[in-house]
């Protein structure tokens, strides 16, 4: 199965060298090939399988319940200005 | 010259009325310090799970029964991948295939014609952060941004309507027909200013009778009614520019400037937008019971347009004055419960619409929230018909219950309000009068007779308005005679 890595890893940010996507293309290639085994088998009759256990409707009482520590989650921001998240232009 | 029809579907997202947030136990309170209402879930730490809130699920289930919409009875979120400063995770946990509900249809009345406007979809998904861009009001201009992201995880859920809409008009009438039902189900404020109702259109022209839809638009950043009319208008208008003039319309997303009142292409970092949608593996299927179903049905107040016909009908009242009683179920109840201990609906309804109405409006406040029942107003509105105070006088005591809270009786006890019926402590006053103005009670005697209502003024100030004016008329053509 023929993978566009450029366009995937486009997608995830991440760059690669060339010798990279040549590994991580075959690699993928072989996930994808594995996975298509599956095409084998007759599945008209089968509806989607969406989660694995068989379990539905999990909820919660909405209430709210005051987080303990955002300054722990404010400290990961790389740039920090004002209690918010400092970010580069967005748009060119 | 070509004629054009216009098409136009939108895309609405309605912040639900929700105490805390989609998948986490945040609050959604509006205001607070940037970054304070956030947690590991919301911001997407490594190793959390979501878990979904029930009221949400509820409220979107009240939304699609009025929506007149099919409720699946299997829905999944999903996870839809993309980079954007106001999305820590990466990805917004949103419905894709199986969404909570379908095929429904809202009744709108443009220009006095009724359109039914089919709607696609009801889903649910979580809002994203807020991104102040620093120096500049927009995002254009602006070097780097900071992102607030106590907003992201809070309720959306997203109506999506069928490409049913023909003008910029019946776009922004929908728009207001669906703010009133939702606002009136408790269900979302619906205000666009605030950004708690936020509508993106898709647009397109085609020659009257063509088959195919012509190459759309999305037009972006309409924040009031008013905006979605003005920006559908322009973008109809460049349609029909560009194709007159033999070019194409290209596929992409506008940004609407409500100054220029002009759409803008907007050139974004992030194009070809891949999602790669992904059932949502941290969350299991929603599979509302019918019992549920029903338990939500029986919480849904009798709908606006129902409500003012019968209004109308059983009120006998003008189509305008319905329409303004049923603006939201609280005036509704506030008149209809009057109407029950007063025997006269249209008076009542005057007074609602008047005094009262102008006393809300000037203090931001709304029926239910003051400390004034309908039982008060019947009382005071029988006290004018038994002649206890004039019409008049019922506006001091209306604007004293709304300032200390107090009974009708009470109030006109304090400030001596009743009215005076005793003659012979009227023709104290009309004498006090007569000896005060000699000038115009000798033109009254010489024949000019207008200035008699001269006097009946000066009775009714000096009498505080306590005195009937045709009473005081009377009285002083006995005396002057």
């Amino acid at each position: 199965m023929k993978i566009d890595v450029e366009h995937i890893a486009r997608l995830a940010r991440l760059g690669l060298t060339e010798q990279e996507k040549k590994l991580y293309g075959d690699q993928l290639s072989r996930i994808l090939g594995h996975a298509e085994e599956l095409n084998k088998l007759k599945t008209d009759n089968v509806a989607p399988t969406t989660h694995a256990i068989p379990m539905k409707n999990v909820f919660r009482e909405d209430k709210a319940i005051p987080c303990e520590d955002t300054e722990a989650i404010l400290r990961n921001a790389p740039a920090e200005e004002s209690n918010m998240f400092l970010v580069p232009r967005i748009i060119e | 010259m070509t004629n054009w029809e216009t098409i136009i579907g939108l895309e609405i997202h309605a912040q639900l009325l929700t105490e805390s947030k989609m998948f986490c136990s945040c609050s959604t309170k509006f205001g607070a310090k940037p970054n304070t209402n956030i947690c590991p879930v919301c911001t997407g730490q490594p190793g959390v799970l979501p878990v979904t809130n029930k009221k949400a699920i509820a409220l979107a289930i009240k939304t699609a029964i009025i929506l007149n919409c099919k409720i699946e009875k299997t829905s999944i979120f999903a996870r839809k991948n993309y980079f954007y400063p106001d999305l820590p995770k990466d990805f917004q946990i949103s419905q894709y295939e199986l969404p909570l509900a379908v095929n429904g249809f809202i009744d709108i009345e443009v220009e006095g014609v009724k359109k039914r406007i089919g709607i696609t979809r009801v889903h649910l998904e979580e809002d994203a952060g807020k991104l102040v861009h620093k120096g500049s009001a927009r995002i254009m201009g602006a070097g780097e941004s900071l992102v607030d992201y106590n907003r992201t995880g809070t309720p959306l859920m997203e109506i999506v309507t069928e490409p049913d809409i023909r003008s910029s008009l019946e776009a922004k009438v929908f728009m207001e027909t669906l703010q009133h039902l939702l606002q009136f189900i408790g269900v979302c404020d619906a205000k666009m200013e605030e950004g708690s109702l936020r509508c993106d259109a898709n647009i397109s022209i085609r020659p009257e009778g063509a088959n195919k839809f012509g190459t759309k638009t999305e037009v972006k950043n309409m924040n009031s009614f008013r905006a979605v009319a003005k920006a559908l208008e322009a973008e109809e208008k460049r349609h029909k520019e560009v194709l007159q003039e033999g070019g194409k319309i290209i596929q992409e997303t506008r940004f609407f400037d409500d100054i220029a009142e002009t759409t803008i292409g907007m050139r974004s970092k992030e194009s070809a937008h891949d999602y790669r949608y992904f059932p949502e593996p941290d969350l299991v299927p929603i599979e509302p019971e019918h019992a549920w179903i029903e338990e939500i049905k029986k919480t849904i107040v009798e709908l606006p347009t129902k409500k003012a016909e019968r209004f109308e009908k059983d009120f006998e009242l003008s189509k305008a004055d319905a329409e303004f009683l049923t603006s939201t179920p609280a005036i509704a109840d506030f008149f209809e419960n009057c109407a029950k201990h007063y025997s006269k609906p249209k008076i009542a309804a005057n007074w609602i619409m008047g005094d009262l109405a102008a006393y809300l409006n000037a203090n931001n406040l709304t029926i239910d929230k003051i400390d004034f029942s309908p039982l008060k107003l019947a009382e005071m509105l029988g006290l004018i018909d038994k002649g206890t105070i004039s019409g008049k006088i019922a506006k001091i005591v209306l604007a004293e219950i709304l300032k200390t809270g107090k009974n009708v009786q009470d109030i006109i006890k304090d400030l001596g309000l009743t009215q005076i019926s005793d003659e012979s402590e009227i023709n104290n006053i009309i004498d006090e009068i007569i000896n005060n103005n000699p000038k115009q009670v000798a033109e009254f005697k010489s024949g000019k007779d207008p200035v008699i209502m001269f006097l009946v003024g000066q009775v009714m100030k000096a009498s505080k308005g306590r005195v009937k004016p045709d009473m005081a008329q009377e009285l002083l053509r006995r005396a002057l005679s």
